[in-house]
């Protein structure tokens, strides 16, 4: 985390080359990548939806695990951007990560792919390979590991902004596993970035990563009903049922019962409050489907959304490559 | 250091606006284009075509239109830093299309522009109207309406501040690049 080293996603004149993490980033630089995803909303509604700001170039999804959302959004963005996509799914192999990791973007960097969006099962795949990559290339992380997920993080911003305007007077809370989850990660260091002032995790204790409140500035509860009380937003985390056995949670009912969010439990915030969801939802785990399909859900929003802001980040990375060499 | 000075104005440009007003209904007139809708380019078009469209007296709301996502040089200097969503509250389709610029100076703006239209559908045609024609041009492309004309040289940057009051100024930058 060293302050001291050179924030490996932005060149030297301090702009987005990478987009690894949403640790670093400025609060400038966050509102100057949510403008222009603002601008980008409109394309879906051209006759042609499509601009072509970055034809010619190559962008490659390459998936060590699996996605449908988060590959079909970063997909169509980069379409809409009249850029060349390639489709790349490798399951992972258990062996030697880095030697093939590597070796796979040296292959790719030889086709003239001019970016590399990652999902990789290992924390920190994503800057590895930033680390290595040559210089007319640029990586975007689709999430790594529970490290991060920061275009996740940046369209729920998106988002919250649209619904919700200024970031100053929010209550923010995120319930579910936060300790597995590469999302609430990024979550939490953007809404601090964004100068959100009461961000909240409710969660049982054994789903809270250790020193959460003191890593993140943020209040932890362990109660549904007070941890979100007046609340603007509430943030509902996916439960990974694929990353634990059995240990942390007796069951998903038991975990339905207290952490469930339901309409009757919703009355305790405000009552504009918007509820979010990163999907794929669990119905009947992390909420109810009458509030999933309620009127206070964005869940769809947040997909759509989810295209504008990643336009917004592929094109920032892809335009400032060329200045990079310039200089 | 640049220096700047006012070229035109406010109500030089006011009353050019009017002259504007007047050859485009006659222009209208004599192509036959009936029931035109007018689309403003960001940021100073947009001022010019408001003023227009209070004039011409039309029906349907203006048009905005951004052209930064339709730059021809994005590999050279990224995306633009402020975009505004474009914003077309009428259907292009086998409409007669009134684009309203600021400045034609080199054409690729209105290249662009042009792009973003056929983007959102097939107008029946697009008359081009622009408050200062100026030397430089880089592409096939004229105005079909006019308020003012100028040569400037390269060195000269011809800009209009606005919304109100509106000002043409005139910037001489320094030979250093």
């Amino acid at each position: 985390m060293g302050s001291s080293l050179p924030n490996p996603q932005l060149d030297a004149q301090g702009r987005l080359r990478h987009f690894l993490t949403i640790e670093g980033l400025s609060r400038d630089l966050l509102i100057e990548l949510l403008d222009q995803a603002e601008g980008f909303l409109g394309v879906a509604q051209q006759a042609v939806k499509k601009v072509p700001l970055c034809r010619g170039k190559v962008v490659a999804n390459l998936f060590f695990e699996t996605s449908t959302r988060t590959r079909t959004t970063f997909e169509l963005a980069a379409k809409r951007l009249s850029a060349d996509v390639l489709n790349l799914n490798i399951s992972t192999s258990a062996t030697a990560k880095g030697e093939s990791l590597l070796d796979t973007l040296r292959n790719l960097e030889a086709m003239h792919v001019d970016m590399f969006v990652v999902r990789h099962a290992a924390g920190g795949a994503a800057h590895f390979m930033a680390a290595h990559a040559a210089p007319h290339v640029s990586i975007i992380n689709a999430g790594d590991g529970r490290h991060a997920h920061p275009t996740q993080a940046l369209l729920d911003m998106f988002t919250i902004r649209r619904h919700k305007g200024d970031f100053s007077r929010l209550r923010v809370a995120i319930v579910g596993d936060i300790l597995h989850s590469r999302v609430a990660r990024s979550q939490m260091l953007a809404l601090k970035t964004l100068g959100v002032p009461d961000i909240r995790v409710i969660a049982p204790r054994t789903l809270l990563p250790a020193k959460v409140e003191e890593a993140f500035g943020v209040k932890a509860y362990h109660e549904l009903a007070e941890g979100i009380r007046d609340v603007d937003v509430i943030i509902m985390l996916r439960l990974q049922r694929e990353r634990y056995r059995g240990a942390l949670l007796p069951s998903e009912h038991e975990y339905f019962q207290l952490f469930g969010l339901t309409e009757g439990r919703m009355g305790a915030a405000k009552p504009d409050v918007i509820v979010m969801h990163p999907g794929p939802i669990n119905r009947g785990v992390e909420m109810d489907s009458a509030v999933a399909d309620g009127a206070h859900s964005v869940i769809l929003e947040q997909v759509t959304n989810g295209i504008a802001v990643r336009m917004a980040v592929i094109a920032m990375c892809l335009g400032n490559q060329r200045r990079a060499d310039e200089l | 250091m640049n220096t700047s000075e006012i070229w035109k104005e406010t109500a030089a440009i006011e009353s050019a606006i009017g002259g504007m007003a007047c050859r485009l209904v006659r222009r209208l007139e004599r192509c036959g284009f009936q029931d035109p809708a007018m689309i403003g380019i960001h940021t100073g078009g947009v001022w010019i075509a408001e003023r227009l469209h209070t004039l011409l007296g039309l029906p349907e709301p203006l048009g905005h239109l951004d052209i930064s996502f339709y730059r021809d040089d994005f590999t050279r200097i990224g995306v633009h830093p402020q975009v505004r969503p474009s914003h077309l509250p009428v259907r292009v389709d086998d409409r007669h299309l009134i684009l309203v610029d600021d400045v034609l100076q080199t054409g690729r703006t209105v290249r662009a522009a042009l792009n973003v239209l056929f983007d959102y559908g097939r107008p029946a045609s697009v008359t081009l109207a622009v408050l200062v024609v100026r030397d430089g041009r880089e592409l096939p492309i004229a105005a079909d309406v006019v308020g003012f004309e100028g040569f400037f040289g390269a060195e000269d940057q011809i800009k209009l501040s606005g919304p109100t009051p509106l000002v043409l100024l005139r910037t001489r930058r320094e030979a250093r690049r």
